[in-house]
């Protein structure tokens, strides 16, 4: 356990992580896979709250559901690579804005 | 305690900068790479918090499994060919109205909060005295008792993610030639053997 450094200043890294994250969505909508690592970012922010908490209350609670977030994470990236991949091959480019062919 | 919290001053700098990588640049290829340091970084503030087992799961399923996932995927679509030039400028205004006022959101939260009275007394599951909160056994004993059933939805969600990667990336393609097992067991002499007459000069075709 840390001494000075307290709770806020892990939530206002963790906060700053998030929005790293969510500027990255806004700023790569050409480029999926960045997208889906800023999504990762989101994730890994949230389970940096998860762990902060769970060291400074005390509570091993928060730590198994980093271990639920870590579960989910992986089965999204892996099914998200996949549609990626099958989306290459259909459309020959990876742009989000490509994939609008179902507009009416 | 002062190289905790140098190390910890570190550990986050190198955290957000790397992050900041991994939106930014324009090479896929070192997106990826800052994402796993990025990784090892939150890994190592993890290990200063007192969870040093989700630090090492976090190491072994994120830098060991999903990232190299991401490396083999850019690697092998070969997207160089991104053209990301003024298409940021549109985004980019969005992109910093949105996070300027979740970040500023956050933080004001998270500057005017407090734990309230007697938290610590309300915990779950409290750590055993001289025992660090990050123990495998202590989270396993919670993990394989009081949460048994998310423990076995959660793998009910890898096979259900792994059956969907395979049935998304699974592809059939025509004009090459596959075993047929079922063909091959069901098949008979009758229908794959007979006697053909030939005639002499002339050739046979099957």
């Amino acid at each position: 356990m840390m001494s000075s450094v307290g709770l806020p200043h892990i939530l206002i890294l963790s906060a700053a992580l998030f929005t790293i994250g969510v500027f990255g969505l806004f700023l790569n909508r050409k480029n999926i896979i960045i997208m889906l690592m800023a999504v990762e970012l989101i994730l890994l922010a949230v389970n940096l709250n998860f762990v902060a908490f769970s060291a400074f209350l005390q509570d091993t609670t928060g730590q198994v559901f980093t271990l639920f977030v870590l579960t989910v994470a992986a089965a999204e990236s892996a099914i998200g690579l996949s549609i990626l991949v099958t989306f290459f091959r259909n459309f020959g480019s990876i742009e989000v804005e490509t994939g609008s062919e179902m507009k009416g | 305690m002062i190289i905790a919290d140098i190390l910890f001053y570190v550990f986050a700098t190198i955290l957000l900068l790397s992050a900041m990588v991994v939106i930014g640049a324009r090479n896929a290829v070192h997106s990826v790479l800052f994402l796993i340091l990025a990784f090892f970084n939150a890994a190592g503030i993890f290990v200063l918090l007192g969870a040093e087992y989700v630090a090492m799961l976090l190491v072994i399923v994120y830098v060991g499994a999903v990232a190299v996932l991401f490396l083999f995927v850019v690697m092998m679509l070969d997207i160089a060919a991104v053209k990301r030039v003024d298409l940021r400028r549109k985004h980019l205004m969005a992109g910093t109205v949105v996070g300027a006022a979740l970040l500023a959101e956050l933080v004001l939260v998270f500057k005017s909060w407090t734990s309230a009275e007697g938290a610590r007394d309300n915990a779950l599951f409290q750590a055993m005295d001289g025992q660090s909160i990050g123990s495998a056994q202590a989270l396993g004993n919670i993990l394989y008792t009081n949460y048994l059933y998310p423990f076995q939805v959660s793998g009910l969600i890898l096979l259900v993610a792994m059956i969907g990667a395979i049935t998304l990336t699974l592809r059939l393609r025509s004009g090459i030639r596959r075993q047929n097992n079922n063909a091959q067991v069901t098949r008979r002499p009758s229908e794959s053997m007979g006697i053909i007459h030939v005639e002499s000069g002339k050739g046979v075709e099957l």
